[in-house]
């Protein structure tokens, strides 16, 4: 009996292993921890439940039939972040380059299954030389079938993937579907085609750094939500982020204990906004100062960073924060901003996240590459994010809503819960030179008779109480006690409850 | 008394003479600039009056602009604070004419003690120790070893055109006086074509210590003891203290009594200060007097519980000094720590720009026993403007010793939060902790001797890193059992906070256990040794206030992966608190050099360049504004990554360009 038991024992040491000490020596050389390891740090000490330890791959081409190692490339299970449940796949880079086998997908499917069917996230590390090659068509089936099930678990429980070592061609798929996507400076990359490839097609010569490094991904492509100096440190990021994370789409976000008052009053936020309405000011300044104990939790910091998006609590439960940036290009709208903003707001709707929106927005980016880019349709995606969002929404106008950006923020008339502003707003169709430029043409040659036209369109119109006339907005408030109104605000529409007509799916403007 | 003042001035100046003004029961008048409207003493005063756009030299220092804000608000008399038109000879008369009361001595008074030739000719006529010198022209080398030799040795040689240390020599004896004057008066004579030379004292170890003067209009003239004030970055004074650690209680006299008679010798009325330079023998020079209410004033106040401010108005209204010298005794000691907007991670670069924290330490008296006092301008949400002194405060300290009084000047500047510019406090908590300046062994040259490469922070002693440790060992405990809180955990499966912990800061690593109870924990090391931690702090709050073994610790604490960005002591730490698992999976983590960004500066946004701020060959430093883009009717100031030197530059003012468009070039 004792050696039954013993035998388990050292099949789960050799399991354990992976690819040999030789090879784990070599991951931890290039700066990498290894599946394992990454798998103890993500989850709290000892909570690890592994699945299909002693899963091996049933290839007998190319002499596969040899060596079939206990796990397959794959390490797969569940465990917890400070007590709550989330399932758990990381390649292994040390069993065959974390390739990925018929049967390791299948443990990597099963995991999923069970999170939909559990109602809990997945967390994919990944880190993988790509298909394995011997075999065939196999591996290529095992990718779709990841692909689907990233497909049906979209929106229903949240998918976060740790790109830690290469992820490349058919690979990406699978993370490209998921919610947020975190890399490791230098040790991580992705693209659809290496660089051989890309020099081969294109005689373009580039590094893999350069073609798909987390430099590349975080500021130009926006594959990326994040990247850190190294595993250590995104694996203890990708807990802080779980956090602010609902287990599913069934669920409110979480709250925990805060340590802030609700009705905290910041009297720096009254000279916030600059008397000189060309002078930029930080808006994540603002968002600091409402959030309980100052924590912001952003994604996509190098990406469009016109528009700030980031997580952070009031009273404790987690709000989706969405702000206009005057510190780059005025914070306008534009290609890039709307993508990043209106993809963030669907997340924060589809996980019953509320969502605070702070508007400072003086229009859409004018010029001929934003119109061929196609600013029309990519606008359009955060009006329609935000039109058809159903968790509480509450907006606090700082400064300029011009024109249709107006519009787009969570407006009043995109079913805006609570719209706020402050003194300091100008709602308006534009700003007053353009707008008596427009109005008045035949005067333009009158300096001074301009300028009296300016200075009353500006006190007509410069001010958020025609708006506030109208009554698209609720309340005019003071700056200082913008925390507290907003928390007010969020604690009213705790039960809030509102429904879209019945569709398949909606149509909006990929 | 006078009914209403006006006080021409601003920051925090103005800020303390109308605190005093009130306290007496003065209306007070406050003038302003554009760049002003919103600040402190504007806000603080009972009538404030625009004087014009924010350049100085267009509002604050235009006598005409002040004497029609006194007209407008019938002010009797005139406080002119530090600088501006403090020792302005002609606003003093000018007032006069108006007949409004200027606070601060009568006008020939500034003007004697306002030109340097007239001042050092009166001190010595008024018995007062001059550097000694011989100021005609010198025949020939014997001449000037007999005049060296009078001296008294060191002497130092220098030509009388002579600048920037040329034709300048020190003589320690008569031979080295021979040579120097020889070698001096060539180099004179080929650098300047002007070969006269002239020779005074060379002064060694040489401090600066200034002794307040006070007088009344009857008669009385007394000193109120000295301030040591050779803390000193290129004649910018930082750290002042009242007394000096070096005077012994007969110069201290000498001093006194020689500033008085000078004091007596030009009629002066009101506060002023006798500076004096201070060799390593007690010998002490005058420099020169400074007829106006110091900047570091408060020192003076907080030894002798002499409101100067007050006793200023009350002579200017004709009253009587209400004490004899004899009453003015010593009581305990006290600092002052000049907090600048001057980034000394960048060279002391000045910083500009909005405060988006400021919170100073509690004023008044402390848990220590001490006291704290904080003179300022600005508050949280103001704006250092770019136009003025870059001030912010002037953080002081009582204590009955000076060992005390430093202590609880680390507490104070720990305390104090300042975000938003980059400021000196952590140069300044440096200073506090370092040896020569807590045995008192400081010359003026202690800056430029001791932080000879600039200022990268402060390196704590392992002692404090062990309490650093503890503490933040405690924090994190708290913290992690805050996140075990979270709603949606898996019932009967929570996660548990172990006991073992280790502390990774400043290259040191502490392996802990921690033993917590309801009032605190004690920390464990391995090794031996433990400290007892106690502390209300709660996750989120940016100040740890904290008792280390009883004693007081106070760490500006912000959140980074898996520990905190520690502040404290003049140093910026990031203390790592992992789990000894962790903590061995980290060590495998290799060390990355900071990137080398490119050697360009590129345009970030499409826009137009509305200025270049620098020009080819100009060394920058780190944070220095390049050039200024505006984008979409805004304007953004592009800064230098790093220090280096402009090597090309490929835009002008009016350029229209494009993302990532090169606008220079650094070597």
């Amino acid at each position: 009996m004792k050696d039954i038991l013993n035998e388990l024992e050292d099949r789960r040491a050799q399991a354990r292993l992976g690819g040999g000490q030789r090879r784990i020596d070599a991951q931890h050389a290039r700066g990498k921890l290894t599946a394992r390891e990454r798998i103890e740090l993500l989850l709290d000490e000892g909570s690890f439940e592994e699945f299909d330890m002693f899963v091996a791959h049933r290839c007998t081409d190319f002499g596969m039939q040899d060596d079939r190692p206990s796990g397959d490339g794959v390490v797969t299970g569940w465990g917890t972040i400070n007590g709550r449940m989330v399932y758990v796949f990381s390649q292994d880079f040390t069993v065959f380059g974390g390739s990925l086998s018929e049967t390791h997908a299948q443990k990597i499917c099963k995991i999923m299954d069970m999170a939909v069917q559990n109602g809990a996230p997945v967390i994919g590390i990944n880190d993988s030389g790509g298909a394995r090659i011997q075999e065939g068509v196999a591996s290529l089936a095992g990718y779709a079938e990841v692909f689907q099930r990233n497909i049906m678990a979209s929106g229903v429980v949240p998918q976060i993937s740790l790109i830690m070592g290469p992820c490349a061609g058919g690979a990406v798929y699978s993370p490209a579907m998921t919610d947020f996507i975190f890399m490791v400076k230098d040790t991580s990359y992705m693209f659809v085609t290496g660089p051989d490839v890309v020099k081969t097609v294109t005689n373009e010569i580039v590094t893999a750094e350069e073609l798909g490094g987390a430099s590349t991904h975080t500021k130009k492509s926006s594959v990326a939500d994040g990247a850190f100096e190294n595993d250590v440190e995104a694996l203890a990021e990708a807990r802080r982020l779980f956090d602010f994370l609902p287990l599913n789409n069934r669920e409110k976000a979480p709250v925990r204990p805060f340590f802030d008052d609700p009705a905290r009053i910041e009297e720096s936020l009254d000279t916030l906004v600059p008397s000189n309405p060309n002078q930029p000011y930080d808006m994540k300044e603002l968002i600091t100062k409402i959030a309980d104990e100052g924590d912001f939790y952003e994604i996509q910091k190098d990406f469009a960073a016109n528009i700030v998006i980031g997580f952070i609590r009031i009273e404790g439960q987690t709000v989706g924060v969405v702000a206009n940036q005057p510190m780059v290009l005025a914070g306008c709208l534009d290609i890039d901003s709307s993508r990043k903003a209106a993809r963030f707001v669907r997340f924060c709707d589809a996980f019953e996240i509320p969502i605070l929106t702070f508007v400072d927005v003086p229009g859409f980016l004018p010029g001929t590459s934003q119109e061929y880019g196609g600013v029309i349709k990519h606008g359009a995606k955060l009006l329609f994010a935000y039109g058809e969002a159903t968790v509480p929404k509450v907006t606090v106008i700082t400064r300029k809503a011009y024109g249709g950006a107006y519009d787009v923020m969570a407006s009043k008339h995109l079913r805006g819960d609570f719209n706020y502003a402050w003194p300091t707003a100008e709602i308006a169709v534009m700003g007053a030179k353009g707008a008596v430029e427009i109005l008045y043409r035949s005067e333009l040659g009158d300096a001074e008779k301009i300028a009296q036209r300016t200075r009353d369109y500006e006190t007509r119109f410069a001010n958020p109480f025609v708006a506030a006339e109208k009554g698209f907005i609720d309340e005019v408030i003071q700056p200082r006690s913008t925390r507290k109104r907003v928390a007010r605000a969020f604690a009213s529409l705790r039960t809030k409850k509102q429904s879209n007509p019945w569709k398949k799916h909606d149509n909006i403007p990929l | 008394m006078f009914k209403k003042i006006l006080i021409a001035n601003r920051g925090e100046i103005a800020c303390r003479v109308i605190k005093t003004a009130r306290k007496m029961g003065i209306q007070t008048v406050a003038v302003y600039s554009d760049a002003d409207a919103h600040a402190l003493h504007v806000q603080m005063a009972d009538e404030a009056v625009h004087i014009g756009p924010a350049p100085a030299n267009q509002s604050y220092i235009v006598i005409d602009k002040i004497l029609d804000a006194i007209r407008q608000t019938g002010a009797e008399a005139v406080h002119p604070g530090y600088g501006f038109l403090s020792e302005n000879m002609n606003f003093a008369a000018a007032l006069e004419k108006e007949g409004v009361v200027f606070i601060g001595p009568p006008s020939p008074a500034i003007e004697a003690m306002g030109d340097k030739i007239t001042s050092k000719k009166l001190a010595q006529e008024a018995g007062v120790n001059t550097v000694p010198g011989y100021m005609g022209l010198i025949a020939d080398a014997d001449e000037a070893v007999k005049i060296s030799d009078q001296i008294g040795y060191p002497v130092m040689i220098k030509a009388s055109a002579g600048g920037g240390g040329k034709g300048m020599r020190i003589a320690w004896n008569a031979e080295e006086a021979r040579e120097g004057f020889e070698s001096s008066k060539n180099e004179a004579a080929n650098s300047f074509g002007d070969d006269r030379i002239f020779i005074e004292k060379f002064v060694t170890q040489p401090r600066h210590i200034e002794i307040q003067v006070l007088a009344d209009k009857h008669g009385n003239t007394v000193y109120l003891h000295e301030r040591e004030c050779s803390i000193q970055r290129r004649n910018q004074k930082v750290i002042e203290e009242a007394p000096s650690p070096f005077l012994d209680e007969a110069t201290r006299k000498a001093m006194g009594e020689q500033a008085c008679a000078l004091a007596r010798a030009v009629g002066y009325t009101s506060a002023g200060t006798v500076e004096f330079i201070v060799d390593g023998q007690k010998n002490f020079y005058f420099l020169e007097m400074n007829t106006r209410l110091q900047v570091e004033h408060p020192v003076t106040e907080l030894i002798t519980g002499i409101d100067l401010v007050e006793q200023m108005i009350r002579v200017a209204a004709g009253e009587k000094l209400p004490f004899a010298q004899a009453d003015l005794k010593i009581n305990g000691w006290a600092m002052e720590s000049r907090l600048y907007a001057e980034d000394p991670y960048r060279n002391f670069l000045p910083s500009i720009g909005r405060l988006t924290r400021y919170r100073p330490p509690v004023e008044g008296p402390t848990k220590g026993g001490g006291i704290v006092r904080n003179d300022t301008g600005v508050y949280e949400g103001g704006e250092i403007s770019m136009y003025y002194d870059p001030m912010i405060a002037k953080l002081c300290t009582w204590a009955p010793t000076r060992a005390e009084a430093i202590e609880e000047m680390r507490l104070a500047l720990d305390t104090f939060e300042v975000e938003g510019i980059g400021h000196n406090l952590p140069f300044v908590a440096a200073v506090m902790e370092h040896p020569r300046f807590i045995t008192g062994n400081i010359t003026t040259a202690f800056i430029a001797e001791e932080y000879p490469e600039g200022f990268q922070g402060n390196v704590l002693d392992e002692e404090l890193l062990r309490r650093i440790a503890a503490a933040t060992a405690a924090m994190n405990r708290v913290a992690e059992i805050r996140r075990t809180r979270i709603s949606g955990r898996l019932g009967n499966h929570e996660r548990h906070v172990g006991e073992d912990w280790v502390v990774a800061l400043q290259g040191h690593e502490y392996a802990v256990k921690i033993e917590a109870d309801r009032d605190g924990s004690t920390i464990h090391f391995a090794g031996g040794g433990k400290h007892r931690v106690t502390s209300d702090w709660v996750p989120g709050q940016p100040l740890a206030a904290l008792e280390i073994d009883g004693e007081r610790l106070v760490l500006k604490v912000g959140k980074i992966p898996m520990g905190f960005r520690v502040r404290c002591r003049g140093a910026d730490l990031k203390v790592h608190v992992r789990t000894p698992r962790q903590a061995e999976l980290a060590r495998l983590m290799p060390e990355k050099l900071p990137p080398d960004t490119s050697k360009f500066l590129l345009c970030p946004m499409p826009g137009l360049v509305v200025k270049i701020s620098v020009e080819e060959g100009q060394e920058v430093q780190e944070g220095q504004a390049l050039a200024t883009v505006e984008a979409m009717k805004m304007e953004n100031i592009l800064r230098a990554e790093r220090k280096g030197i402009v090597k090309k530059i490929n835009a002008a003012a009016g350029a229209s360009l494009k993302v990532d468009d090169v606008i220079m070039e650094f070597e």
